[in-house]
């Protein structure tokens, strides 16, 4: 006798929430009717799977119910809007979804997901609940929103894609450079936000990152194509790799240079430096890419020591010349500063115009240490913990300060 | 088709020099013409200065006339372009047209569903 149990029926819809609600989506032309539909075969999974068992095809399942549960409700609903009800008739074959049709559903889902004429919390919001799965509940916690202001922001969001008529496909090939920018930056700043969580107690948040990497994933097996897709995947497989290292056992951030480079993970970084091998055999670098190709070289190194600093001042040479910041700048006078000493790379990071930025305190505080200007170290520790919103961040920087004081 | 209002907001104060505007002014013309051409082009037209306008409000069953602008600001709606397109990207490529030809930025906005088409 199967055994099912609701979290195990949880974890098989919120997986196959973004494949369902895309092909609802074409299938019904709005979103609501189509999140309202997977809600409702989601009930009738938790009443039939338990004793019936999981289907053959969980993802045909949900898409088959859902779509026979939209239609019951438009027609109890009367023609409310009949364009919903012809829409649904048009396209309702007898057989379970074909699943080979799936992908680029899904596909559209993201572009729509991440249109430029969306706010960027709109669009992150917007890819978690749907293409994600997660609830609003569990979107606003990770954001550290209350849920009604997120249940506003995903309402409002969805109002706009119906008034504005934000299309639902993908981009023509003109646009899809730009669109395809704004997509893997949604994806990117999820990861972010899981990686270093901008404010709260808590440094990481696993599940964030997790999910930006199974929308990386999903996004490069939709489009196999283009190699920034495979950088970003690349990029944050292996920031990830390193996850376990970055904090103490009591919670504490360590710095690369102090981390136990034993506890990285190892699987994780064989997976992105391959990847970032087959980019570099394909040659059309791009940002992505070129932070993943910095990112392998550290984890090629058991050590800062011989870690390979000049290939990293050159992949930073290259990440300017194609996508010239402030912040790539910064970074790259810290591979100065492994290469040319501190002084050189203090000289680089004065020049930078990154006062509201906590990171650029936190590294001139770091070269003025290790150039013994003690004082000057703790004034910089000082203004780069009052910009800084994350309580482990914090905390580093208090002990970093603490230590320069002690040697003043 | 949905039609969009595209509005062309411009600075308040001299308009370019007349050699820059005549460039503008064939561009944007060139620009209504290939509206037309694409079916897309409902409406077009651009505004006198803001000084030029006067305001009527109802207040207690009256009407006031008083002189406008009804609200002063640093920019104002110079003029607009009404489209149809059938979504959002497809009104957007018309802004972004209509953006490089006046230079100006422009906000695309959407009408409500008349029903009609």
């Amino acid at each position: 006798m199967p055994d099912l149990r609701v979290a195990e029926i949880e974890r098989v819809f919120r997986e196959e929430h973004g494949r369902a609600v895309a092909v609802l989506i074409r299938a019904f032309g709005d979103i609501d009717i189509a999140e309202e539909a997977v809600q409702d075969a989601f009930a009738s999974a938790v009443q039939r799977w338990p004793s019936a068992g999981l289907p053959p095809s969980p993802a045909g399942w949900i898409i088959t119910t859902a779509r026979n549960r939209a239609i019951d409700r438009l027609r109890r609903e009367g023609s409310r809007d009949s364009r919903h009800t012809q829409a649904a008739d048009l396209y309702q074959p007898e057989e379970p979804e074909e699943e080979t049709a799936v992908p680029d559903d899904r596909l559209r889902l993201i572009f729509t997901c991440c249109h430029p004429a969306l706010a960027s919390g709109a669009q992150v919001a917007l890819t978690l609940r749907l293409l994600g799965g997660l609830t609003t509940t569990e979107v606003a916690h990770a954001f550290l929103v209350p849920e009604a202001t997120m249940a506003q922001r995903l309402v409002r969001a969805k109002s706009k894609i119906r008034e504005a008529g934000i299309p639902y496909r993908v981009p023509e090939a003109n646009d899809l450079p730009e669109r395809l920018r704004a997509v893997l930056a949604v994806i990117y700043l999820i990861f972010n936000e899981g990686y270093t969580a901008s404010s709260g107690d808590r440094l990481v948040r696993e599940d964030l990152c997790a999910e930006a990497i199974r929308l990386g994933r999903l996004l490069r097996q939709l489009m196999p194509e283009e190699p920034e897709a495979v950088g970003l995947l690349a990029l944050m497989l292996l920031i990830d790799s390193r996850r376990a290292a970055r904090l103490s056992p009591e919670g504490e951030l360590v710095l690369l240079a102090d981390q136990d480079r034993s506890r990285w993970d190892g699987q994780l970084i064989a997976e992105g430096q391959a990847l970032v091998r087959a980019c570099i055999a394909r040659n059309h670098p791009g940002p992505y890419q070129i932070q993943a190709a910095i990112n392998a070289v550290h984890s090629d190194a058991a050590s800062v020591e011989t870690t390979d600093w000049r290939q990293i001042r050159q992949l930073y040479d290259q990440l300017m010349s194609i996508a010239p910041s402030p912040v790539t700048a910064l970074n790259r006078a810290v591979a100065i500063a492994e290469i040319e000493g501190p002084q050189a790379a203090l000289i680089l990071v004065d020049r930078l115009n990154l006062d509201e930025y906590y990171l650029f305190h936190a590294i001139r505080a770091d070269l003025l240490r290790r150039l013994g200007r003690n004082t000057e170290a703790a004034r910089a520790y000082d203004t780069a913990m009052g910009l800084s919103k994350n309580a482990s961040e914090k905390r580093f920087m208090e002990q970093q300060r603490r230590a320069v004081v002690d040697r003043s | 088709m949905k039609q969009y209002l595209l509005s062309i907001y411009q600075p308040v104060g001299a308009p370019p020099a007349p050699a820059a505007l005549e460039g503008i002014m064939r561009d944007v013309n060139a620009l209504r013409q290939e509206m037309k051409s694409a079916g897309a082009w409902v409406f077009s037209g651009g505004l006198y200065p803001p000084t030029s306008s006067t305001v009527v409000r109802l207040k207690d069953r009256e009407v006031l006339t008083t002189d406008g602008p009804y609200i002063e600001g640093k920019e104002h709606i110079g003029g607009f372009t009404i489209v149809r397109a059938s979504d959002l990207d497809r009104a957007l490529e018309w802004g972004r047209k209509l953006a490089r030809a006046t230079t100006l930025p422009i906000e695309v906005r959407p009408f409500q569903d008349s029903g009609l088409d």
